[in-house]
């Protein structure tokens, strides 16, 4: 089931910091069916993007247009970072503070929790220091509290850029469970493998702009441009 | 040595007899510091907080004067205030010369620097971490600063008990608006640079280290209190 918060339209969206152009001119509209995948080279301006999506970046020019108002679209939404933020609080703290902020009674509030620690593989570090867990361990705490909101949509920005083969897996794994219950997965990669595992559509940007959107397999059996067709085959493209 | 070994007989004396002079004079000392710690911390922790996560014109150059005001010299201190609340000062109406008010108020001018920038770092740094999580996740201003003071209570405790180092053993601003009189202003260090005028070494020393011993015993009592050491609680 698609979201009520789409179709999501970016009219000419743009971001600049200091003169330079970090993103833009984009225009894009995702429909929030299945998973889109932003990928690009490093500098392409993909958490940029993201960040502008899910309104933490400041636009320069342009507009993003959500299907309902932006608060409402805002508090549907999750982010995950690429280098997970812990708030220096034990585990279950960290996991239940996005509903303690919306106003959750905490016994509610540890009932939910209790839930999504399983789901993520949490449950037996919960009274632990956040700041005292593993990379892949930090990673999880990150993508659970996400996900204890329900969000409808998850932004995730290189959720396994730092993590090893095992711990991306378990990611994926968790983040494929949460596209089948229908949260719609707007994440950036530059992983052409994790982009083929999870991707149903595909965002390919370079130097901030858009060369291509289109669904996954076409993207990877034929590519349009000849961009895409360097960075598939591993070539350096700026 | 003599000396040394003097004061500690001195002080062990002291306070195996329960001296009603020394008691009266450390519980002074309490009170002086503690109060100015708790109006200093009033004033200094959301002034810290404030400068680390609002964006103003000038905030930079108020942040500099702050860490400079860190080595305010306590006798210009002492001599402000004197001179506020002296008889022909501007302040002179109130009657506070000499009395402990008027060394909580030097004490609080000397305290409040001092943690405003130890709070100013520590919530800046937690600032710069969470910035990004606290705007995706909706936390309103007043949830942020709640979040922020509550996660960096630690080094916040930290700020509070370097700013009771400081006030415990100044001695220049509150001997000038104090005057150090006997049962009425007197305290620990004023007390210290009497007996020292005196020659009597032997006291001094003694009321020297009973002085270390009762800043080690309150710093000893918050990090107990508050847990620090024990991460497992956070």
């Amino acid at each position: 089931m698609v979201s009520a918060l789409f179709p999501l339209r970016l009219e000419n969206a743009e971001m600049r910091r200091s003169g330079r152009v970090l993103v833009g001119p984009v225009n894009l509209e995702l429909l929030g069916e299945e998973t889109t995948v932003i990928i690009g080279p490093n500098g392409a301006g993909k958490t940029s993007l993201l960040k502008l999506m899910h309104g933490i970046g400041r636009l320069s020019g342009g507009r993003i247009i959500w299907a309902c108002s932006i608060d409402k679209a805002r508090y549907r939404q999750s982010f995950v970072f690429q280098t997970p933020i812990i708030m220096r609080r034990t585990v279950l703290k960290n996991l239940i503070y996005p509903l303690i902020l919306r106003g959750q009674s905490r016994p509610t509030a540890e009932t939910l929790c209790k839930e999504v620690a399983e789901q993520t593989g949490l449950t037996g570090v919960l009274g632990r220091d956040a700041l005292s867990l593993s990379g892949g361990e930090k990673q999880k705490l990150a993508l659970a509290r996400a996900l204890i909101v329900k969000p409808e949509v998850l932004f995730l920005d290189e959720p396994c850029a730092v993590l090893d083969g095992r711990s991306t897996r378990e990611i994926e794994d968790i983040l494929k469970q949460v596209a089948k219950v229908g949260t719609c997965l707007i994440m950036t990669t530059h992983n052409i493998g994790q982009a083929q595992r999870l991707a149903d559509n595909v965002v390919f940007l370079l130097g901030g702009r858009v060369h291509e959107c289109t669904k996954a397999r076409d993207f990877f059996n034929a590519p349009q441009t000849t961009e895409a067709t360097m960075f598939l085959n591993g070539d350096i493209v700026e | 040595m003599q000396d040394l070994r003097e004061g500690l007989i001195n002080a062990f004396w002291l306070l195996a007899t329960f001296d009603s002079d020394l008691v009266e004079i450390t519980l002074r000392s309490l009170q002086v510091t503690i109060t100015a710690l708790m109006v200093a911390s009033v004033i200094a922790m959301p002034l810290g907080t404030f400068l680390a996560i609002k964006r103003f014109r000038y905030r930079r150059l108020i942040v500099a004067v702050l860490n400079a005001l860190m080595g305010l010299p306590p006798v210009v201190v002492g001599l402000i205030v004197y001179i506020l609340l002296s008889r022909s000062g501007p302040f002179g109406v109130f009657g506070l010369l000499f009395s402990p008010t008027a060394m909580i108020i030097a004490q609080v001018i000397i305290m409040v620097p001092l943690i405003a920038s130890i709070t100013h770092q520590t919530i800046r740094e937690i600032w710069s971490e969470y910035r990004d999580l606290m705007i995706s996740l909706g936390a309103s201003k007043v949830q942020r600063i709640q979040a922020l003071l509550w996660d960096g209570r630690r080094p916040l405790l930290t700020a509070s008990l370097a700013g009771f180092g400081r006030g415990i053993g100044e001695v220049g601003a509150i001997m000038i608006v104090g005057g150090n009189i006997d049962h009425a202003t007197r305290v620990l260090t004023t007390a210290i640079a009497l007996e020292t005028g005196r020659g009597d070494f032997g006291l001094a020393l003694g009321l020297g280290f009973i002085l270390i011993l009762l800043a080690i015993i309150v710093n000893f009592a918050i990090h107990m209190f508050a847990q620090t050491e024990r991460q497992s609680l956070w």
